[in-house]
């Protein structure tokens, strides 16, 4: 019989599918799992992106896994309020995502509206740690990612966009 | 049909009356084909998003440099979704039964109610960004406005979209710099695109009935107000890339009543064809 811990667990081990080092639970897009006298678990989760693909498979693969645990039913909720951020994903999953070449999010800006050509801060080179780095593109490979280049190493890599 | 049983009578007895009378039912017609006023409100945010959304994504793989191509691609994705999340909200509210996608394939052009400026053609490069720079300075404001509604949908959907116009609008904002404090071509370019696009901005602000209806109904939005900080943010901008802001424009408008220039067909006809062609295909 799944229980709630369980069940936290079990979603616990399906990873991101476009940043397969990091869980959904760690991700922050789980918002809540409960499971009842039965075994049916009720899990809601949040978009990162409005449009992000990824929503579908990771709806997907969450029902996969517990059903393989053990639950006698799955339904997943999607809520859109409060609205992801990138400051939910915690110090854990910022330095798996380092180790994995793309540079974990700044924090995010707290309500205000935009500076339009605010100074950036440079972003941190995730291979060598150098702070010498370039803006190449605002957009990148995914929608919650940006591109690079590192001036010292001269890799290229990814960011993980403050959201 | 259930129209009416549903309490959205497409011929109201106010404008049969008139239309008795003698008069044209204009004004009458209007007011009773509004239905509820939050999916009215919803239709005009979505429709703004899927009509631009797909504009973008007839870039991709056509995009003038390999970073555009991406970052036309990604607003183009960030859009439809907003656009989807809105369009499934004002079907749940219409209640007959509509999805978003049947809003999205199933609708023809006078049912759409985004604004005219998001419909026109990507033309040049120039064009594409003044266009997207344009509403994304409204999007941002207006988003900002309904995050803060009463209305727990909206606000919620508001809120989620307005983070992802915060890069568009950044985005935009810098190729209408770039462009306009650029080349001689560039700028020549950039201020031709503004002065196309502008006649087409006064209707994002005309305030209506729908705005109205929907304050009452927990979805407040002050376009004056809306309209002052667009003009304080898009004059900096233009300003600062030595743009001229055009003056003596005689404004369009149309968009949200369903009356729309001649590109919003043909766009339609690409964006529906697959779902109309193959009704209910998955794949």
């Amino acid at each position: 019989m799944l229980t709630t811990p369980r069940a936290w667990e079990v979603i616990g081990t399906v990873p991101d599918p476009e940043v397969p080092v990091i869980s959904v639970v760690e991700l922050g897009i789980v918002r809540d799992v409960a499971v009842d006298a039965e075994g049916a678990v009720a899990v809601t989760i949040t978009p990162t992106y409005s449009g992000c693909p990824a929503m579908y498979e990771i709806e997907k693969d969450i029902r996969t896994a517990l059903t393989e645990a053990g639950a006698s039913s799955v339904t997943v909720r999607t809520v859109l309020s409060p609205a992801w951020t990138t400051d939910w994903i915690g110090p854990e999953a910022r330095e798996k995502l380092r180790a994995y070449g793309i540079a974990p999010p700044g924090r995010a800006e707290q309500g205000g509206l935009i500076t339009l050509t605010r100074a950036r801060q440079p972003v941190t080179c995730p291979w060598c740690g150098s702070r010498d780095t370039e803006l190449k593109s605002e957009f990148g490979s995914t929608a919650c990612k940006a591109i690079h280049v590192c001036r010292a190493c001269r890799q290229p890599f990814d960011e993980f966009k403050a959201l | 049909m259930t129209a009416k049983a549903a309490g959205h009578d497409d011929e109201p007895g106010i404008a049969a009356g008139e239309a008795a009378a003698g008069t044209r039912p204009v004004a009458g017609a209007r007011r009773a084909a509004l239905g509820d006023p939050l999916v009215e409100l919803l239709f005009r945010l979505g429709d703004d998003r899927l009509i631009l959304g797909h504009r973008l994504s007839e870039l991709t793989g056509h995009g003038p440099i390999l970073e555009e191509d991406i970052a036309t691609a990604n607003m183009a994705l960030d859009l439809i979704g907003q656009a989807a999340s809105m369009l499934k909200l004002a079907g749940e509210l219409e209640g007959k039964g509509r999805d978003e996608d049947a809003l999205a394939y199933f609708r023809d052009a006078v049912q759409f109610r985004n604004c005219l400026l998001v419909e026109q053609p990507n033309g040049d490069f120039a064009q594409t960004m003044a266009r997207q720079f344009l509403f994304d300075a409204y999007s941002v404001l207006l988003l900002d406005e309904l995050s803060r509604a009463s209305h727990a949908g909206i606000a919620a959907v508001a809120a989620k979209s307005l983070k992802e116009a915060k890069y568009h609008l950044r985005h935009s904002s810098e190729w209408v710099l770039r462009l306009g404090d650029g080349t001689d071509e560039s700028h020549a370019r950039m201020q031709r695109a503004i002065g196309a696009l502008w006649r087409f901005t006064g209707e994002l602000f005309v305030a209506d009935e729908v705005e109205a209806a929907a304050a009452a109904k927990g979805a407040a939005v002050d376009l004056s107000g809306v309209q002052a900080r667009w003009d304080t943010m898009v004059d900096d901008v233009l300003a600062r890339a030595t743009l001229r802001r055009p003056t003596d424009t005689a404004m369009q408008r149309g968009g949200r009543s369903g009356r729309h220039t001649e590109h919003l067909g043909h766009l339609l006809a690409t964006m529906q064809i697959v779902a109309r062609s193959h009704p209910g295909a998955t794949w």
